[in-house]
């Protein structure tokens, strides 16, 4: 049961082979027996599942189940709960109850899912490590030196370890996408707009964007039905009709166009990397798809520009956190100032604090038309680059990551190096455009690739059916991680 | 360019965030190096070009002025650090 697909959960509650209590048990037994080697989780609560868990029972013995009632599911803890504090990974936070729940949580809770818990994450999303997070780092089932990718590093994880049957994830640069491919499971960065922030604490608000994480391209496609809608109390939510993410995942991959960008081919890729990656495309060429150049030569410019837009952004929006209406507030102070300067010293990790003082700065008189609007200009350039390629090609493929996971502590030294491998995911969130991570083979270490595929705004249904044939056709998906077998 | 230690003190002044003796050549240092990645956008020609500022170019939805939320104050507060009488409680600042 812990490894079956939403489908098939489905298809066992329906038939009444499992009750949500029986099935809500089982995985909170593999996250006690599991979590405390992995870290995915930042809270889980037993009562609160179990009690959600007879709820969907109720409701499918009235004869009222949707297609995801009484199916546990985790939640990043970057999505207020109120039956759960909400962390968003930080000390800030630690102790914070919601007075409300999350769009996100709100649809899941309408459609009967069950809360499992909370998962961990890069402090404010802000890290692509999960090395940030103030409840510790999470570590990678794949192999427990190594890290899970961030910042929704505990979503994938759990979902790679089946400590829950997939889960909810974030992506601001990559946050989705990223650990999703050092993990070798699956995630969707929606279009900017389609899924509601509402609840959802903010990093940088112009790129961030909910999405699922699971772990096949038909899973995702089920979640997304649920997660994507329109939100009136999010201003930037997209008014549109309700569209089902499964309707193209069966359609034939023949005279699809796949725009193959050298720029995400080239130095600074493992060859482990660029070797299941091309064999992907090979596949796909032997399906009757077709295989064309495009150029995306503002890519290189893409990490610079993110990091004075999110951090602009994260300046202002984190500027909420002032010791007086929530969150920590410092013992001791002199004074108004200090309280504010101690309280945010003390609840906020340097990693946080560092990309608040560089927004600052780059917000600050004098240096706003130099940094802040430059950027934003580049950030143009960017956009431009995909819509001219989507002119020609129906999907982007090309890797998620330019490495496999990589050792706790090899990179956090070095704030650069560690921007760095974001280079492949941090275009689309500039642009507002869909991201889709699944796994595409292994190097020669064992570790997990992703292969990126990436669509034109709102092509979501048409990117999960060409992931959705791929697996058909591959098992990588499937693969159990070693350090956490069944 | 690069950081000084007065221009960092600054910063954190603007930022709310005290920073410590101790931190100060670390955050500095590594500031610089994160400023270094985005001083190249310094080079690129940018003449002519719009400033992207969202994601889509969205028009700001406008709603009826109409109450539509009621009053949580009770349920704000409840995790607020110090509030007394439905107000919260900060350092005296008038003397």
């Amino acid at each position: 049961m812990l490894d079956s697909s939403l489908t098939e959960l489905q298809a066992a509650l329906a038939a009444k082979k499992v009750s949500s209590v029986e099935l809500t048990r089982a995985f909170l037994a593999r996250i006690q027996h599991l979590n405390g080697a992995l870290n995915a989780y930042i809270t889980v609560d037993e009562g609160t599942s179990l009690a959600q868990a007879r709820l969907a029972d109720a409701r499918r013995a009235r004869g009222e189940a949707g297609p995801l009632t009484g199916i546990p599911l985790a939640h990043k803890d970057i999505f207020c709960t109120r039956e759960l504090r909400t962390t968003c990974g930080s000390r800030m936070l630690e102790q914070y109850k919601s007075p409300y729940d999350a769009h996100v949580i709100e649809q899941f809770g309408n459609a009967g899912a069950v809360l499992l818990g909370k998962t961990n994450m890069d402090e404010f999303a802000m890290g692509s490590s999960n090395e940030t997070s103030h409840f510790g780092p999470v570590r990678n089932p794949w192999d427990k030196r190594l890290v899970p990718g961030g910042s929704s590093g505990g979503s994938a994880a759990a979902v790679a370890a089946r400590m829950a049957p997939a889960a909810t994830g974030t992506d601001t640069g990559g946050s989705i996408r990223q650990p999703a491919a050092l993990t070798g499971v699956c995630g969707l960065k929606p279009t900017y707009g389609l899924v509601s922030r509402y609840g959802m604490i903010a990093f940088a608000s112009s790129l961030d964007q909910g999405g699922p994480v699971a772990r096949s391209a038909a899973d995702l496609a089920l979640l997304l039905n649920v997660m994507a809608g329109h939100d009136a109390r999010d201003s930037t939510s997209i008014e549109r009709p309700k569209e089902d993410y499964t309707r193209e995942l069966d359609a034939p991959l023949k005279g699809l166009r796949i725009g193959l960008p050298a720029e995400y081919f080239g130095e600074g890729v493992e060859p482990g990397v660029l070797q299941c990656v091309r064999e992907a495309i090979r596949w796909f060429e032997s399906q009757g798809a077709r295989v064309l150049p495009v150029e995306l030569p503002n890519t290189a410019l893409a990490v610079p520009v993110y990091y004075v837009i999110a951090p602009a952004e994260a300046s202002s929006n984190l500027s909420r956190f002032d010791g007086v209406r929530y969150g920590h507030r410092a013992r001791e102070f002199a004074d108004l100032a200090d309280m504010y300067c101690r309280s945010r010293a003390e609840g906020f990790g340097a990693e946080v604090k560092r990309r608040i003082l560089i927004g600052t700065y780059v917000l600050s008189h004098g240096y706003y038309d130099a940094y802040y609007l430059k950027a934003q200009k580049v950030r143009r350039l960017i956009a431009r680059d995909f819509s001219e390629a989507f002119k020609q090609c129906d999907v982007i493929l090309g890797p998620t990551s330019p490495t496999t996971a990589f050792a706790l502590g090899a990179k956090t030294d070095d704030p650069v190096q560690m921007y760095l491998n974001d280079i492949f995911t941090i275009p689309a969130p500039l642009a507002g455009l869909p991201g889709l991570s699944i796994p595409c083979g292994f190097d020669a270490k064992g570790l997990p690739v992703g292969l990126q595929i990436m669509g034109n705004y709102f092509a979501e249904a048409k990117m999960l059916g060409v992931a959705h044939q791929y697996q058909r056709a591959t098992d990588w998906h499937r693969r159990v991680p070693k350090e956490t077998p069944l | 360019m690069s950081l000084t230690d007065d221009q960092i003190r600054r910063i954190a002044r603007l930022a709310r965030i005290a920073i410590g003796e101790q931190e100060s050549a670390e955050v500095r240092d590594r500031l610089n190096r994160v400023l270094g990645l985005i001083d190249q956008l310094q080079a690129v020609d940018t003449a002519g070009i719009e400033p992207m500022s969202h994601a889509l170019d969205l028009v700001q939805p406008l709603r009826t002025d109409v109450v539509t939320a009621s009053d949580q104050r009770a349920a704000f507060q409840a995790g607020a650090p110090a509030v007394d009488g439905g107000l919260y409680l900060v350092p005296k600042v008038i003397e």
